[in-house]
């Protein structure tokens, strides 16, 4: 395993603040992301099946996986739906804006899906199957906000 | 199978509404815990040790194990708190069962409730998920199940109409519970109608949210018989907590049903459950999870489950039916709501559902859901299981 | 009851920040590590009951965090929200019912991930008592103080547990706090909540810890010698601090004489060789031993003094450093279980007691010791 930086994150709670640890494993999909805008998934060495995000260990098989192999960008939508109520966002305090579109990603090459949002400029576009690339912010956080949606391409 | 036999023998339950200002949280235990004691002809001091189990983040109190024991009974008592989210309810069913089973405890007391007036439920709901990966993007229980919805309809070709016939099945059943919270019924249109919440799950199709306790109490073979004239056998219990990331989920299908529905029926001698069950409580937080989830149950075939829902087979009086009780789309105290789901079965075994009955129940399911799509199972009987 | 018995056990080490690790990693090691001990494989594990807090872990259903790193893909699993005694209690009822032949227990908590003063302020009534801003440590000096009023007990008496459990913990590899103190130390450190210094509380913690227990019959089928459950049991007091006695542990008592009355043991304070106990707090470890009959009532300042509880003691105490040395709330009473076994092994290396045939845990839930669960465990059957 090679060594790399440490990350956190907050939770932003004001009430009961948390530092989550994402552990080694999750700390090395968001350095690739951060710093190459790529994505990595993790491959089983017993049933072979390719986990995004990756994790150290094989639900199925319970063996410890160190496969990182690289997936996507683009994929196809697994199953989504589009979000119409409005609720607050435990994370921030505030009311989430909606619409908005939530989707599980099939990125290319991985066998789990990657949950994101989806831009519903079209919602009639919106499907199972539709293919989609992630559009990726100006900033470089290193988090699931590196990513500013998916969008669907024809 | 356990060695010693476990039985249900007294149930109590609040009248179930979205707001119980009237009450703290442990008055309103209290009430479930009476009239379980009360239903079983029991003082407090017959009981031998206390399970209880709720979603802590909905009211905010943390070890409630120690904090509710002034409602539940548990003082100078054994208390113990089990909790795995919405399957809460039938976890501590399943922990009643193992802590008489055992042998240590003859009498025990289960309680399952929820204040979920008291918090912001799909805030609590949310942090339930993986900080890092899951909550982002995550909107509480009814994202996830509208996701599970899209990849069946897209399947199977099921419609949001297949969706609605199962509302409003069981808002019907509800008017016939004087527990229930939602006691009106609604019509296909209706539901149809109402606001879409995430495509393609309508406010109709939903669950609410509810303030409400419930309270079984379990006896060992020998004493139950003697506690009442009809117990409610505990014939087996099965669970899957499948996956751990949301996102590992197979999205049209629920997993962990199907499985632990196969344990459940294997170890008792169950072949076709469509013929040999009289009744179900499902779990079952949206519409369209009554047509999938039978579907994984076993009860019918993959893909037929929306036509069995409308020849009304599962409608009170059909062949087989499901949620007499209103379910949980009428009420949702969500740490109660598993075990209402058991106490209804109890009731219809022990022939005291009164409006909701329905004849001639020998054998029945009660289910809890929650969490990561994860599912708990009881098999329940009017005879003695064979073990 | 039938018979039962611990096969297995494994935990990480003790520390103040895995900041390395999530839950699920710090499960995958200590689950690893007890099928290594017991040579078994998952597949040998019939059931799962996993152990955690959802407002320690700031997650509303904390089991979900290490379910797979836990082995619970296919398999029957529940979770118990409390102390890992508690877990463990009802993993062997899952056992005892005749449902599973093994069950594989585990408890977690990463204290260093949050503000333990606000996780433990949640645990007060949110009408009447949480506003006041208390936290487990200054309920616990409330606690403290009843109980040096009622039975004497000095400040050099407590602190001398405080001394004694840092120095066990020298010999302990996986304790958070090795060190070698004075009472005068331990008295002049910082005061927190009078009357307990910073050394007279157990710092923040991080660790996880797995057990395995198995039915009579699966008890002898893998490598190591089964220690033996001879009794359990646990009991809650009342809720409100104002209406408990808190100089008293009547909680503990209760659990204790069921859990004696099981083992078929009539004279604690001399069947018993070695106590693993829940030293949240150094008079604490006073406390329950008095609760416990293990020492006469109000005596145990006195006994501790004379060395009966010291590693070549009569009765050691906290061998392993206790909670003082590292304490990861939820894991802390599974941690107990498991120093406990390896004693009666004899597999505790640097800190072994001699001659240990019947030990005694503690694991408790809730404020000043509320809710308390005891074991007995035997190396005879």
């Amino acid at each position: 395993m090679a060594d790399h930086e440490h990350i956190i994150i907050e939770s932003g709670d004001k009430d009961q603040p948390f530092n989550y640890a994402i552990g080694m494993h999750g700390s090395k999909f968001f350095k690739e992301l951060k710093e190459r805008r790529v994505f990595l998934g993790i491959r089983c060495p017993k049933c072979k099946k390719v986990y995004v995000h990756p994790r150290r260990v094989c639900g199925e098989c319970f063996v410890e996986m160190n496969d990182f192999v690289e997936v996507g960008p683009k994929g196809r939508i697994g199953t989504f739906t589009i979000l119409r109520y409005a609720f607050i966002d435990p994370e921030t305090g505030e009311q989430k804006p909606v619409p908005y579109g939530y989707g599980f990603i099939k990125l290319d090459g991985a066998d789990t899906l990657f949950q994101h949002y989806i831009s519903i400029d079209d919602e009639s576009k919106v499907r199972i199957g539709a293919r989609v690339e992630p559009v990726f912010s100006e900033e470089k956080k290193g988090t699931l906000k590196d990513i500013l949606y998916f969008r669907i391409i024809d | 199978m356990g060695k010693r036999r476990v039985a249900i023998v007294g149930t109590g339950q609040t009248f179930h509404k979205s707001h119980r200002p009237d009450v703290n949280g442990q008055e309103l235990i209290h009430e479930a815990v009476q009239s379980a004691l009360n239903d079983a002809g029991m003082k407090i001091g017959d009981i031998d040790a206390i399970v209880i189990g709720n979603m802590d983040h909905f009211e905010g109190i943390n070890y409630v194990d120690c904090w509710s024991v002034d409602g539940s009974g548990g003082v100078m008592k054994p208390i113990i708190k089990l909790t795995t989210g919405g399957t809460t309810g039938c976890t501590v069913g399943i922990g009643g069962y193992h802590m008489v089973a055992s042998g240590i405890f003859d009498k025990v007391l289960v309680i399952g409730w929820e204040k979920n007036s008291e918090s912001d439920t799909t805030g609590a709901i949310t942090t339930a998920f993986d900080p890092i990966w899951d909550r982002l993007v995550f909107a509480g229980a009814i994202s996830g199940l509208a996701a599970e919805a899209q990849a069946y309809m897209a399947k199977y070709g099921a419609t949001d109409k297949d969706g609605a016939r199962v509302s409003v099945r069981d808002r019907k059943h509800a008017c016939n519970n004087p527990h229930a919270q939602l006691r009106k019924e609604v019509t296909i249109d209706e539901v149809l109608a109402s606001p879409m919440l995430a495509d393609p799950i309508h406010l109709l199709d939903v669950c609410p949210r509810t303030d409400g306790a419930c309270a079984v109490i379990m006896a060992c073979e020998g004493i139950a018989e003697k506690l009442t004239p009809i117990p409610d056998w505990i014939w087996g219990t099965a669970n899957r907590h499948t996956y751990t990331y949301l996102n590992d989920t197979a999205f049209g299908g629920l997993d962990s049903m199907a499985e632990a529905s196969k344990e459940l029926f294997k170890k008792a001698g169950i072949r076709e459950p469509r013929k040999e069950l009289d009744v179900i409580e499902l779990y079952q937080p949206y519409s369209f999870a009554g047509i999938i989830w039978i579907e994984d149950m076993g009860i019918v075939p993959r893909g037929k489950g929306a036509e069995y829902i409308w020849s009304g087979a599962t409608d009170m009086g059909g062949e087989l039916p499901i949620n007499p009780s209103g379910g949980v789309i009428a009420c949702n105290p969500i740490g109660a709501t598993g075990l209402i789901r058991c106490a209804e079965v109890a009731l219809q075994i022990m022939g005291k559902a009164e409006a909701r009955q329905v004849p001639d129940v020998n054998l029945g399911v009660s289910t809890g859901f929650g969490g990561c799509f994860w599912v708990d199972m009881i098999l329940h009987g009017k005879n003695k299981p064979a073990f | 009851m039938d018979r039962a018995a611990i096969i297995g056990l494994g935990m990480t080490r003790i520390e103040a920040n895995k900041v390395r690790d999530t839950f699920a990693d710090m499960a995958w090691e200590a689950v690893n590590k007890a099928l290594s001990d017991a040579g078994m494989t998952i597949d040998d594990i019939d059931n799962v009951v996993t152990t955690s807090n959802d407002f320690w872990d700031g997650r509303t259903i904390s089991c979900m965090a290490v379910g797979d790193a836990s082995g619970a893909k296919h398999k029957n699993i529940s979770c118990c929200e409390g102390d890992g005694t508690f877990g463990a209690f009802y993993g062997l009822t899952r056992i005892l019912s005749g449902s599973y032949g093994t069950t594989l227990v585990t408890a977690h908590s990463k204290g260093s991930e949050s503000i333990s003063s606000l996780i433990t302020n949640a645990s007060f009534d949110p009408i009447y008592d949480r506003g006041l801003g208390m936290d487990m440590i200054s309920a616990s000096a409330m606690q403290a103080r009843a109980y040096m009023n009622r039975t004497k007990t000095t400040p050099e008496q407590m602190a001398l547990v405080s001394v004694k459990n840092h120095g066990n913990a020298i010999r302990n590899p996986y304790a958070q706090l090795p060190m070698k103190i004075t009472v005068d130390d331990v008295l002049k450190s910082e005061m927190i909540a009078d009357p307990l210094h910073k050394l007279d509380c157990s710092p923040v913690s991080d660790g996880c810890c797995a057990i395995i227990i198995a039915n009579e019959d699966r008890a002898t089928k893998y490598t190591k010698t089964p220690v033996w459950i001879k009794g359990v049991s646990f009991c809650s007091d009342s809720f409100f601090l104002g209406d408990r006695d808190l100089s008293q542990a009547p909680s503990l008592k209760a659990a204790a004489k069921k859990a004696y009355d099981m083992a078929g043991i009539k004279n604690p304070g001399k069947e018993i060789d070695l106590a693993e106990l829940y030293d949240a707090f150094s008079y604490q470890e006073l406390m329950w031993l008095e609760a416990l009959g293990l020492a006469g009532d109000g005596k145990a300042g006195k006994e501790l003094e004379d060395g009966r509880y010291d590693l070549g003691g009569a009765l050691p105490v906290n061998a392993s450093g206790g909670l003082l040395s590292g304490h990861p709330v939820i894991a802390a009473g599974l941690i107990r279980i498991a120093e406990a076994v390896k004693q009666i092994r004899g597999d505790a290396g640097k800190y072994q007691a001699d001659g240990v045939r019947l030990a005694l845990a503690q694991g408790l839930n809730g404020l000043c010791g509320q809710s308390h669960c005891v074991w007995i465990l035997g190396k005879d059957k």
